[in-house]
């Protein structure tokens, strides 16, 4: 039950929810809503393992993973944006789809054999930071410091550049920026990729650093969903979604050591003596995720928090307003 | 109509002309072959009633429309407009009626959006300066930084402006532009408007109001059923008479014959209401007024100031914080929208096919709505289908609701003949509280009147009316009262209203502010 323990480890598995929330919020900033996260990170986790261990390069799987995740997205692209059908049903099937297929290529993987990971390493003076040289740069995964790089990137990217200005007038309102010549039918299928890649990096994440190895649905254990929650805590700010990624990392990892000790704060520990409790303990992040769904779904909550004014509605052109 | 052209020589180069422009909707002929000129430095109005073809006609000019035949020149080039960008590169700009603008983003990134020039990486601030400097060259100054949502209509409208000159637009097409505006921001617009004309732009200006044409137009075009009925009249030396005649095939009353008549006791009793709108911001801070039966008290006030969120309060469909309203006595705020109802509320909500009715459904299920629970259109907990049938044709002949059968999906009545539905549903009940929200909005002239009847002779039966309307004129020859809404808060409440008052309450001037000075300068 060390803090810094804790806190470490929640950067490393928060990196998986912050790969996967980054793509998911370029999405729906365009005004596409994504539910297929899960599966394609499964997808992605699956490929990036198999190449993995076919070819013991793991750079290789993460690049498959990505590409295999954005080629996946675009059914869900062609589906909502194309054939304009509702985007919550497409999204769905596209995680059972997901889901589906990564088991049945992913059939005997797990005892496939081993890889050699990606690198993880300190960050020689930076790791000298007391208390946050421990958490963020002490022996993390090159994915972990890629976490780093990307979430200010991405959000330069969507507040301050040209395309990014793009982005958000598509997802704001549509026929705006249809009027001014922008492609909106492009921008969403070329969004709509990134938040596959993202997607499939977040799950090679976990297949090929953090926790090695494929353990069929397990592997993501419904961290897609999570994500996908999370893109509305962290009211599509790339930011808000590294620091809500890293929490939820560190909140799964408390769960499983604060079952560990038998005395807690001077106390007997009622999550070492009830293993019950802990089955408790391990539902609540998915509990969060079902009332921010909820919550997130009111069109009153929506507006206060800033969604995105068009995303969920698939854009007809000349049609009035969205 | 032989008119001298006094005002336009004919030397001066004409920058725009439709020749035979020819565009059909299903089921409808929009453009019947109308032809249109545009001389450069020149406001041209295009008038016409609301479905007469003018916004057509201008999108097609505007390339977001491509006609089926027709010529279009610019510059004495033929051109054909793919897209509205195609236009643009022209040199043709339009102002939508809804603005095309991103709230959540500000001026200069509304301005910019779909440019090229900006490179990868934006300078926004070196874009603000430019965008400053071009709104002080025109005579219209916004904050580059501001976001759109924070702005007025008026400023918005500026907006846009400023994205067509920044894009070189040297035509501007604006389709009804003062619709949103108060009578002082229109005002504004059309100094702006002269200011542009004097650079060498050139202005079309669409409407259905024939006083601001006569205002702001050097020329006029006026459009009937598709058909151009007058083209290019200069508009000094026309009268508005021979202008409505033009425009609607016949004489029209301006105005409504009213009765005198004494209000009696009070129904409506509106005490100190606030209530917050959907972003949960404050909408309606602290309201009360009162209102009597046979008596209409118009609300006037720019779109977006409280008016939906009052109409939903008072109709059980949103919750106030604070304050109460009293129906006949009864505490009605907070209450199930069907405790009202029972107590006499009619509403003739704004966005008539959503929620005023259900589009896919009768005619007849529309009708009954309100009284189906009652005897005898129900009995028991059975719906007695033929006294439904029955009733819904009393209301058709009653109120002359042109309607295949009473078993039509009201979604395909036009907008005038849906507004008799709901009317006619609201009013059967003989209600001691009408609450009608820009009830005409979006009517032509003839279905107008009709509607303005009905109102009126509910007053006359004795019902208390709350009229909430964005058109002035309306507000001011129906209602016995005419109070104006300004940021939720009432700005004062006026018998013999005038334009300029009421202009300078909409745009925020507290009546006690501007009654001495007007009165004093009368006498």
């Amino acid at each position: 039950m060390d803090p810094i323990i804790i806190l470490q480890a929640g950067v490393t598995t928060g990196t998986v929810l912050l790969f996967a929330t980054l793509g998911e919020i370029f999405a729906e900033r365009s005004g596409v809503l994504n539910l297929g996260v899960e599966g394609m990170m499964l997808l992605g986790a699956m490929s990036g393992f198999s190449v993995a261990v076919k070819t013991g390069n793991p750079w290789l799987g993460l690049v498959v993973a990505m590409l295999v995740g954005g080629l996946i997205s675009q059914i869900h692209a062609f589906i909502s944006i194309t054939l304009q059908a509702d985007q919550v049903v497409s999204g769905l099937s596209l995680t059972f789809l997901g889901t589906g297929i990564s088991l049945v290529f992913g059939e005997g993987l797990s005892k496939a054999g081993t890889i050699s990971l990606l690198p993880a390493f300190s960050i020689p003076l930076l790791t000298q930071i007391p208390f946050l040289g421990q958490i963020f740069f002490t022996n993390q995964s090159i994915l972990v410091y890629l976490g780093y790089l990307i979430t200010p990137l991405a959000w330069y990217y969507i507040n301050r550049t040209r395309p990014g200005l793009h982005l958000r007038a598509v997802g704001e309102y549509p026929s705006a920026a249809d009027a001014l010549g922008i492609n909106v039918f492009l921008t969403r299928y070329l969004y709509v990729f990134v938040g596959g890649a993202f997607a499939g990096l977040g799950g090679a994440t976990i297949s090929l650093a953090i926790s090695p190895g494929w353990f069929s649905e397990l592997t993501t254990g419904g961290q897609g969903w999570i994500a996908v929650g999370l893109v509305i805590f962290a009211q599509w700010d790339p930011f808000r979604a590294m620091g809500g990624a890293y929490a939820f990392g560190a909140l799964r990892r408390l769960i499983l050591d604060i079952q560990g000790p038998t005395m807690i704060f001077g106390l007997a520990n009622p999550f070492y003596y009830n293993s019950y409790l802990g089955f408790f303990l391990q539902m609540l992040p998915y509990a969060f995720t079902v009332i921010v769904l909820i919550l997130g779904s009111r069109e009153a909550m929506r507006k206060r928090i800033g969604s995105p004014a068009a995303l969920g509605n698939p854009y007809i052109r000349g049609e009035r307003g969205l | 109509m032989d008119h001298p052209e006094t005002q336009t020589p004919a030397n001066i180069p004409l920058v725009v002309t439709m020749k035979g422009i020819v565009k059909r909707f299903p089921g409808v002929l929009a453009n019947d072959h109308a032809d249109f000129e545009l001389r450069q430095g020149e406001i041209h109005a295009l008038l016409g009633e609301n479905g007469a073809g003018k916004s057509t006609l201008m999108n097609v000019l505007a390339g977001l429309y491509s006609a089926e035949a027709g010529i279009i020149t610019v510059n004495h080039k033929e051109v054909e407009f793919h897209s509205p960008k195609d236009a643009i590169k022209a040199g043709i700009g339009m102002i939508h009626q809804h603005f095309m603008l991103v709230p959540s983003q500000t001026v200069t990134e509304n301005i910019l959006l779909g440019m090229d020039q900006p490179n990868f990486r934006m300078n926004i601030n070196q874009y603000d300066q430019k965008i400053a400097e071009l709104g002080q060259h025109f005579g219209m100054e916004v904050d580059p930084k501001a976001k759109i949502w924070q702005l007025s209509v008026g400023e918005q409208q500026r907006v846009e402006i400023l994205k067509m000159l920044y894009r070189g637009a040297n035509v501007l097409i604006m389709d009804e532009p003062t619709a949103v505006l108060a009578p002082q921001e229109a005002e504004v617009l059309f100094t702006t408007l002269r200011t542009m004309v004097a650079d060498g732009k050139s202005v079309i200006f669409i409407s259905h109001k024939l006083q601001e044409v006569m205002a702001i137009a050097d020329r006029v075009t006026v459009l009937r059923k598709g058909k151009v009925t007058a083209a290019g009249v200069p508009t000094l030396g026309s009268t508005r008479q021979e202008l409505a005649r033009l425009m609607v095939g016949r004489d029209v009353v301006f105005q409504m014959e009213k009765t005198k008549q004494e209000p009696g006791e009070v129904v409506l009793q509106v005490q100190n209401v606030h209530a917050e709108n959907d972003k949960g911001l404050p909408a309606v801070r602290g309201m009360s007024f009162e209102i009597r039966q046979g008596e209409i008290y118009g609300l006037a006030g720019v779109a977006g100031n409280g008016q939906r969120e009052l109409s939903q309060i008072i109709s059980g469909l949103r919750k106030c914080t604070e304050g109460k309203i009293l129906l006949s006595g009864k505490e009605i705020s907070n209450q199930p929208t069907q405790f009202a109802i029972e107590n006499g509320l009619a509403y003739v909500p704004e966005d008539r096919t959503h929620v005023g009715s259900a589009p896919n459904l009768s005619m007849t299920d529309n009708v009954i709505m309100k009284n189906y629970r009652h005897e005898p259109i129900s009995r028991g907990w059975m719906l007695d289908i033929p006294q439904a049938q029955h009733f819904a044709q009393k209301l058709k002949d009653a109120y002359n609701i042109v309607v295949p059968n009473i078993d039509t999906p009201v979604r395909l009545l036009s907008g005038g003949n849906l507004q008799r539905v709901i009317l006619a549903r609201e009013i059967s009940g003989n209600p001691a509280l009408l609450v009608a929200v820009q009830p005409t909005r979006g009517l032509d002239v003839g279905a107008i009147e009709g509607i303005h009847k009905l109102l009126l002779a509910q007053r006359e039966a004795g019902a208390a009316i709350l009229l909430i309307s964005e058109e002035l004129e309306e507000l001011l020859s129906l209602s016995d009262r005419v109070a104006v809404i300004y940021e939720g808060r009432l700005m004062g409440e006026v018998r013999e209203p005038d334009l300029e008052t009421v202009g300078l309450m909409m745009t925020g001037t507290p009546l006690d502010q501007i009654a001495a000075p007007i009165a004093t300068g009368a006498k």
